[in-house]
């Protein structure tokens, strides 16, 4: 492969935004048929080199090679012309549209200005067996999952054509198994020469499809390896710039814990709470000072059975006691009332507010909670943001600062902050570390570790199992909107016994 | 994971199947139900009203209510893209005085005619280019081309004009026999043929498909490599021509022109498009709705003067309990899509 001349070089990239030099001086090469990662932190630079090279940004300096020619790519349908195409993390498609048109618009089958339906949706039709899918082409797209708009996505981008393929987090919202059929894709456009440049939190991920990686760390290139040749530890190492001693640290306070959790007062137990279509009866009691995972595969009913809790859902079936009490959630306000708080899954779409600055975000809670008659007074706020703002190490630490312009593990940590600052003494935290580095990852995990050592209960649903495993005091499997088994995280579980338990859908 | 393989699999993981949610056509829900409703109330006419069924009184909707469904098309593919064109009823005073006072002047018709449609459809690109280039809101951007528009026509003249221009009057006294004792008028042909033409260029060109997808999501639209910027100024220059043009059949209507012609017919565009199924919010609806729209509110006026002793006054009350009606009921149907 080495003997190959890349099909991609980026010498020198320089990009600067307004106080903040993001690209300074990183080279980057793509070979025809290898899969090469690109690492970092969030805020390391990966984003922005991948919107330079899709033209949604311009480069102050530095050029860029296609196929052993200088170009200037200068939107994103030259980049498409120039044979680059992207799929972004958060599905870029109109799902208001067909499948079929949303793989070919812009480049629809025409004859006499006249748009081919009946030709597109054929073509459409091919192009999607090919990637082992089978869907209605001429359904609107909404009516798929997040995981097959996805696959469309890459459908979309592969039928342009491409030289080189850009996957910017694709697999953060895809189970196992769908991940397994994009890694599946991937190999098979590898085989016929795409070069891929792929982009994952998931380290795993990196190692089993990557041949390549390259490291970024504040907007400078670290180096390029081979994948095989670079230990785990080494790579982490390389990204973050320090040695990670906060991960190991934590191995062992879950264990420690338990018997105090286990003597505590239960803050909530659900009786055959259930909703008809979206959960399953289930019983679950959470103790002060316990943390609770809820593990299962996406769409096994984790969000769902987290939000009756909130009064997000109507539960249609069964009762609530809090701290002992029969308690009637109407809705999340009165959870709010009774100190339940919720943190989203969904931070860009319901949580976070781009345009309100940092302080306006942390706040935000705590006022809806006061109602808006009795205004929090500006220095109280100021006191409590700036509190939060050292106490999470939220970066930048300027609490005027739109929340839009932070990266995605530090917009967490404002959306957990607002959920604090309300003193709640149950948190449900929905996938709080999906989509965020390693560093930010381990950052968030120790937070909920300390807060359930101060007494505060904690429901913590993650679609990864180890981080589920490292955190929980015992753990609610979820299969098919059921739970299926509640394990007491002891040394004898796993990530293998809850995969079992997943799988065989009982207890065995 | 480490078992994965290379060989090819025969057959679809069945996620895929599992996760398909069918939904029977409920993009066109909110257009049946208009189609319902206008058969309803076409039929309650027929049952208490004599000679309400005869041909004419259908006919005659589209040659009463040509100027709105014109405008009403244009407003169609502004609110597809998510926006809203506030300007149209004043660009249809503006064209109606201009039109009125160039014919005074002795201008020769095939001037006046292209001048005034092309005078719309820069009035209409401008709006989109403040629009596109400034990020100005389209409320706002058109709400200053409203202001604009009819300053310029009560500038021009504030009194009524009137149109003696031979060509104008003989368009207007043209009849066109389409069968035996059913007549209409040339605008009543022009305007079913800017809606034909209309649902042709949504439908079955690739700016159509444009329009729908910056409706859908204009960050996704851009990062498709689509012309979002260009889409969007030719969505408000096909508005602004679409406004001239309801100008210049309200001028052969009334042989007049006048600036307070068209007063409030943007929202009428809008309640039209509404009615007929047009999200408010962009991406979703067809200029079929519209048409039905502007045939429900034709309607309520038809049946307003067959009763004879009703308040002109209920239309509007119709059409604002009908608007209530629609809005909640795309809410439902959006919200059960999501």
């Amino acid at each position: 492969m080495g003997e190959q001349s890349p099909v991609l070089e980026m010498a020198g990239i320089r990009k600067v935004f307004p106080g903040v030099v993001a690209l300074d001086g990183v080279d980057f090469r793509l070979f025809p048929g290898e899969v090469h990662a690109l690492m970092g932190e969030n805020g390391a630079g990966k984003s922005t080199l991948i919107k330079v090279l899709t033209g949604v940004y311009e480069i102050d300096g530095g050029e860029i090679k296609l196929g052993g020619a200088p170009v200037r790519i200068s939107g994103p349908l030259q980049a498409q012309q120039a044979g680059v195409s992207t799929v972004y993390q958060e599905v870029n498609l109109c799902t208001n549209l067909s499948v079929a048109e949303n793989i070919f618009i812009g480049r629809e089958p025409r004859k006499f200005g006249r748009i081919q339906w009946g030709k597109m949706r054929r073509r459409a039709a091919e192009l999607l067996t090919r990637l082992d899918l089978d869907l209605d082409v001429s359904a609107p797209l909404s009516s798929y999952s997040l995981a097959i708009q996805q696959m469309v996505a890459i459908a979309r981008a592969i039928d342009i054509e491409a030289r080189v393929l850009i996957l910017d987090e694709p697999t953060s919202s895809l189970d196992t198994s769908e991940v397994e059929q994009l890694f599946r894709i991937m190999r098979r456009l590898k085989e016929s020469g795409v070069a891929i440049l792929f982009v994952s939190h998931f380290l795993d991920q990196i190692y089993e499809i990557s041949d390549r990686l390259t490291v970024l760390r504040n907007g400078q290139l670290i180096g390029e390896y081979k994948t095989a040749e670079m230990p785990q530890v080494q790579l982490v190492e390389k990204m973050i710039g320090k040695e990670l001693a906060a991960l190991e640290d934590l191995e062992d306070k879950a264990q420690r814990n338990r018997e105090r959790a286990a003597e505590a007062k239960p803050v909530l137990e659900a009786k055959g709470l259930g909703r008809t279509g979206a959960i399953a009866p289930y019983d679950l009691t959470i103790h002060a000072g316990e943390v609770v995972g809820l593990a299962g595969l996406l769409g096994s009913g984790r969000t769902e059975l987290a939000r009756l809790l909130f009064g997000a859902d109507k539960a249609d079936q069964g009762e609530i006691h809090l701290d002992g009490k029969p308690a009637t959630l109407r809705d999340p306000q009165a959870a709010m009332k009774r100190g339940i708080a919720f943190s989203s899954e969904n931070r860009r779409t319901e949580g976070i507010i781009g345009d309100l600055s940092v302080r306006e975000n942390i706040i935000l809670a705590l006022q809806a909670s006061r109602g808006w008659t009795r205004p929090i007074p500006r220095k109280k706020q100021d006191e409590i943001v700036d509190k939060y703002i050292k106490a999470l190490q939220i970066r930048p630490a300027d609490p005027e600062r739109p929340v839009r312009n932070l990266s995605g593990g530090n917009q967490q940590k404002v959306l957990l902050a607002r959920w604090l600052i309300t003193e709640p003494k149950l948190l449900i935290i929905d996938e709080p570390t999906r989509g965020i580095d390693v560093g930010a990852k381990a950052e968030i995990q120790k937070l909920v570790a300390e807060l359930s050592d101060g007494g505060m209960a904690v429901l913590f649903v993650s679609a990864e199992l180890e981080e589920v495993l490292r955190l929980s005091h015992k753990i609610e499997v979820l299969r098919d909107r059921r739970l299926v088994e509640e394990l007491e995280n002891t040394a004898g579980v796993d990530a293998d016994r809850i995969m079992q338990t997943i799988a065989s859908g009982a207890t065995s | 994971m480490t078992t994965a393989s290379m060989t090819p699999v025969t057959k679809g993981p069945e996620l895929n199947k599992r996760r398909r949610v069918y939904k029977p056509n409920a993009k066109y829900i909110p257009i049946l139900a208009t189609l319902g409703l206008l058969a309803i109330m076409y039929i309650t006419g027929i049952a208490n009203y004599d000679n309400f069924g005869d041909p004419s009184v259908f006919v005659n909707l589209f040659r009463d209510n040509a100027v709105l469904l014109v405008v009403a098309v244009g407003m169609t593919f502004v609110i597809i893209t998510g926006g809203i064109d506030l300007s149209v009823g004043a660009v249809i005073s503006l064209t109606t005085v201009l039109t009125a006072t160039l014919l005074k002047g002795d201008w020769p018709p095939l001037v006046v005619l292209p001048a005034v449609l092309i005078l719309g459809a820069l009035i209409g690109a401008g709006q989109g280019a403040v629009i596109h280039f400034f990020k100005v809101e389209p409320f706002i951007a058109t709400l200053a081309g409203l202001f604009l528009a009819r300053g310029l026509a009560l500038f021009i003249n504030q009194q009524s004009i009137p149109i003696r221009n031979e060509t104008w009057s003989a368009i207007s006294d043209y009849r066109i026999e389409l069968a035996d004792g059913v007549v209409t008028k040339p605008n009543a042909i022009i305007a079913v043929l800017v809606v034909i033409i209309a649902a042709a260029v949504l439908a079955w060109t690739r700016f159509g498909r444009n329009v729908y997808a910056i409706g859908g999501s204009s960050d996704s639209a851009l990062l498709m490599g689509l012309p979002v910027g260009r889409t969007r100024i030719v969505v408000y220059t096909i508005s602004g021509f679409c406004a001239a043009l309801g100008g210049v059949l309200y001028s052969i209507n009334s042989t007049s022109g006048h600036a307070l012609q068209g007063n409030g017919y943007e929202l009428d565009a809008i309640a039209a498009c509404v009615i007929g199924g047009v999200l408010l919010t962009g991406g979703a609806g067809y200029v079929w709705g519209t048409l039905l729209g502007v045939m429900v509110a034709g309607l309520i006026t038809t049946i307003i003067n067959f009763q004879g002793d009703l308040n002109a006054a209920w239309t509007r009350i119709v059409v604002g309990v009908l608007l209530f009606v629609f809005i909640v009921m795309q809410r439902l149907v959006t919200r059960k899509a999501k």
